[in-house]
């Protein structure tokens, strides 16, 4: 399967469409937050954007720290989360070695890349592309 | 969607914070219709521009962050410049950060009793003490505040003044997110007489859009974002970006050089938006919520000792800036307006006005009018260093001289002689010596901007001298820019944005209007913005056109005062029965006394 890649950030000029795009059709919000990629400078906008996202870890960190396995691996890389047996710990989000995982205060639950794609063709300067794994890439060399 | 505004209002006087409720959405639409409806509502028309008690308001409309482009700000406030209601419009994050910090709007009244930062989010108010900034620079400032409360990176925005602003020089801007300005009418100094150094506004809460049919929603996003991104559109923004436009006005002896002495010059390749891409251009940048792009960054090395020591400076550049402190004071090398207009920048001072009083400063003192002595620098055409000194005094009101010219280049004439040839179209003129059309919708548009009615693109489609025609065609695109401006859209979005496309976005996310009810409500705003910038003063049979836009030459020739003079009379009395259709709260409820 196939992960949402943040290959072009040099490319990024900030406009958040990604983010917005993750909000409107995945979470059916309109937000900065509530969104799989998070787009933010390093220190004022002079220093350039980059891309807080799911890196697709395989295995994925975020996963066994789940008490009630909410979330289990992915095939490909990255997690998937069942709502319903989440008891909103947030170990997940903690866990994450990249920050990547939103801990969403209101509904309070984690908030992360399904690597779906419904962000790229709102890229306007290809900074997004979605890519095979490594472990496909890996394997095709 | 909440059809009520929810509105912050702080009153830096007593540090305390309000939330209101306004059920206008009907009336008011967003942006400059809620920023007018709030002022009428919080302004004191009986005290003067920089009354503590004069609310500075920042408004955003009903699409923003909802569709792209809706990425913009309006500003308004009593301007220090001529006393009248202003709009300024700014982009950065400010749109998108005040809609997720919740608010419609930002009121600010009092005045804080030392240099003060204020902070808010969804769920925060710091009212912070930052009397240690005074006289810091936009850059510096901007690298303090971001450490400050609420801490959100990336999802804030940070609008700040520089010392020009402190100083209430009147035409200091504010500046947004380092790359954007609320640029005229001197919100920079209604924010400095408010001792409010700085505006940290955090994006940090969600809005679920199960109150809508988001799929109808999406649908009409993603038509509206495929014109903005597929078609040819836009294009022209990101890629050379308004530059683009200083050949074409150059060859069309249109674009004015040294104070207006001329409309064309050959250095023009010098300064092009070409040479600019080519030499200076280090990428471009977006405001949020837009994904054109047309913010471009210029890179400016300095070398700064014997051996190879270098230090690099990013600046960014537009049509207007490099006219104002390029073209108009003769500064014929990019890296040279580059220079000033960093200068500009860190001291807060708008780009255009500054260039353009200082244009007026040069050849008052070439002809003699003031001497070096007051100029304390030797300005002449070209001589960078020198406009680098006036810049600092201008913003440092450092003699009497610098103190007038802060005022305006028309006002420093009062004093000093040299109205006739003072760049002045109701405040410092745009980059646009198209001809009468032109001055005449500046002189008496509403924001005296080039932007009020567009009216340099009729001066170039159309020959005839037609008073009737002209004053349709400003009515007409003063119609669309308002109601653009309601939405608070970035007017680079007009063609992926016709009416149609605005009300079926409006339609889209819940804001039930016909076309008719969005026709009256937008007339009904445009009486509401005039009416109040009467009742500030606005006077436009005062408003002078001075002599110089009849001396400079085009390529129509010079212009036919007769025309221009029939023109700007017959406008005034069509502003004024708009105006006049606007009844003021307190005479309505006089009005229903009386019956």
């Amino acid at each position: 399967m196939k992960i949402l890649k943040a290959s072009n950030m040099k490319r990024c000029i900030g406009c958040f469409s990604c983010s917005l795009a993750c909000a409107r059709n995945v979470h059916k919000s309109l937000t900065w937050k509530r969104s799989g990629i998070r787009i933010h400078s390093s220190g004022g906008i002079s220093t350039g954007y980059e891309a807080t996202v799911c890196l697709a870890c395989d295995p994925p960190p975020c996963a066994p720290v789940c008490p009630t396995e909410a979330l289990k691996p992915r095939k490909g890389g990255g997690i998937i989360f069942k709502e319903k047996l989440c008891i909103n710990c947030g170990e997940c989000a903690r866990a994450c070695p990249v920050g990547a995982i939103y801990f969403d205060p209101e509904k309070n639950i984690p908030v992360f890349c399904i690597h779906c794609g419904r962000c790229v063709p709102f890229c306007p300067h290809d900074c997004l592309e979605m890519a095979g794994s490594s472990k496909e890439e890996n394997n095709e060399q | 969607m909440n059809n009520k505004f929810r509105v912050l209002a702080v009153d830096l006087g007593s540090r305390k914070s309000k939330i209101e409720y306004f059920d206008t959405r009907r009336q008011w639409l967003g942006g400059s219709g809620l920023a007018a409806g709030l002022f009428e509502k919080y302004a004191r028309f009986d005290k003067e521009p920089l009354h503590p008690d004069q609310p500075v308001i920042f408004a955003i409309g009903p699409l923003t962050g909802l569709f792209p482009l809706m990425s913009k700000t309006i500003m308004s406030f009593m301007s220090p410049y001529n006393g009248q209601y202003a709009e300024s419009h700014g982009g950065g994050r400010s749109a998108l950060a005040l809609k997720f910090a919740g608010f419609d709007a930002l009121v600010i009244t009092g005045r804080a009793k030392r240099l003060t930062c204020l902070g808010f989010g969804a769920n925060e108010i710091h009212i912070q003490d930052v009397h240690y900034l005074k006289g810091m620079d936009i850059f510096k400032t901007g690298k303090t505040l971001r450490n400050f409360k609420p801490k959100n990176p990336g999802h804030r925005s940070i609008l700040r003044i520089g010392p020009a602003g402190e100083n209430l020089v009147s035409y200091a801007c504010v500046n947004v997110d380092t790359y954007r300005h609320f640029g005229r009418m001197g919100g920079g100094a209604a924010m400095g007489a408010k001792n409010l150094k700085g505006i940290i506004i955090s994006g940090d809460s969600t809005h679920d859009l199960n109150q809508i049919s988001v799929k109808e929603y999406n649908k009409t996003y993603k038509e509206i974002y495929t014109i903005i991104t597929q078609s040819n559109a836009m294009h022209k923004y990101h890629n050379l970006g308004t530059p683009e436009n200083l050949i074409p006005l150059n060859e069309l002896k249109a674009l004015p050089w040294r104070n207006l002495q001329s409309t064309h010059d050959p250095e023009i390749e010098s300064i092009s938006g070409e040479k600019f891409a080519q030499d200076q251009l280090l990428r471009q940048v977006a405001c949020a919520g837009c994904p054109v792009g047309c913010i471009h960054i210029g890179l400016l090395r300095e070398r700064f000792g014997d051996d190879h020591e270098y230090l690099y400076r990013q600046v960014s550049y537009d049509y207007e800036p490099i006219f104002g402190v390029g073209s108009m004071l003769g500064v014929t090398s990019a890296p040279g307006v580059l220079t000033l207009l960093e200068d500009v920048e860190k001291l807060g001072l708008d780009a255009i006005s500054a260039g353009v009083a200082l244009a007026w400063a040069t050849e008052a003192l070439e002809k003699g009018l003031v001497n070096e002595e007051q100029t304390l620098a030797p300005l002449k055409f070209g001589n960078v260093g020198a406009y680098q000194q006036a810049l600092d005094h201008l913003a440092l009101r450092t003699n009497d001289f610098y103190t007038e010219l802060g005022k305006g280049a028309l006002k420093a004439a009062e004093k000093f002689g040299g109205e006739d040839f003072a760049c002045v179209l109701g405040q410092e003129m745009a980059g646009y010596a198209t001809g009468e059309n032109y001055y005449v919708s500046q002189a008496l548009g509403f924001r005296h901007s080039h932007l009020d009615t567009g009216a340099y693109s009729f001066d170039q489609e159309e020959t005839a001298r037609d008073v009737q025609k002209s004053i349709d065609y400003m009515q007409n695109q003063e119609y669309y820019r308002i109601l653009m401006c309601s939405m608070a859209g970035c007017l680079f979005g007009r063609k992926a944005y016709p009416k149609e496309n605005i009300l079926k976005a409006l339609n889209s996310v819940g804001h039930e209007f016909s076309m008719e009810e969005l026709d009256e409500t937008i007339r009904a705003i445009q009486a509401h913005r005039w009416a109040i910038k009467f009742k500030t003063g606005f006077k436009p049979e005062e408003v002078k056109i001075p002599k110089r836009f009849l001396e400079v030459e085009t390529w129509k020739g010079k212009a036919d005062p007769d025309y221009l003079f029939r023109l700007k009379d017959e406008y005034q009395k069509v502003l004024q029965d708009v105006a006049a259709k606007h009844s003021f709260e307190k005479d309505r409820e006089k009005e229903i006394e009386d019956t």
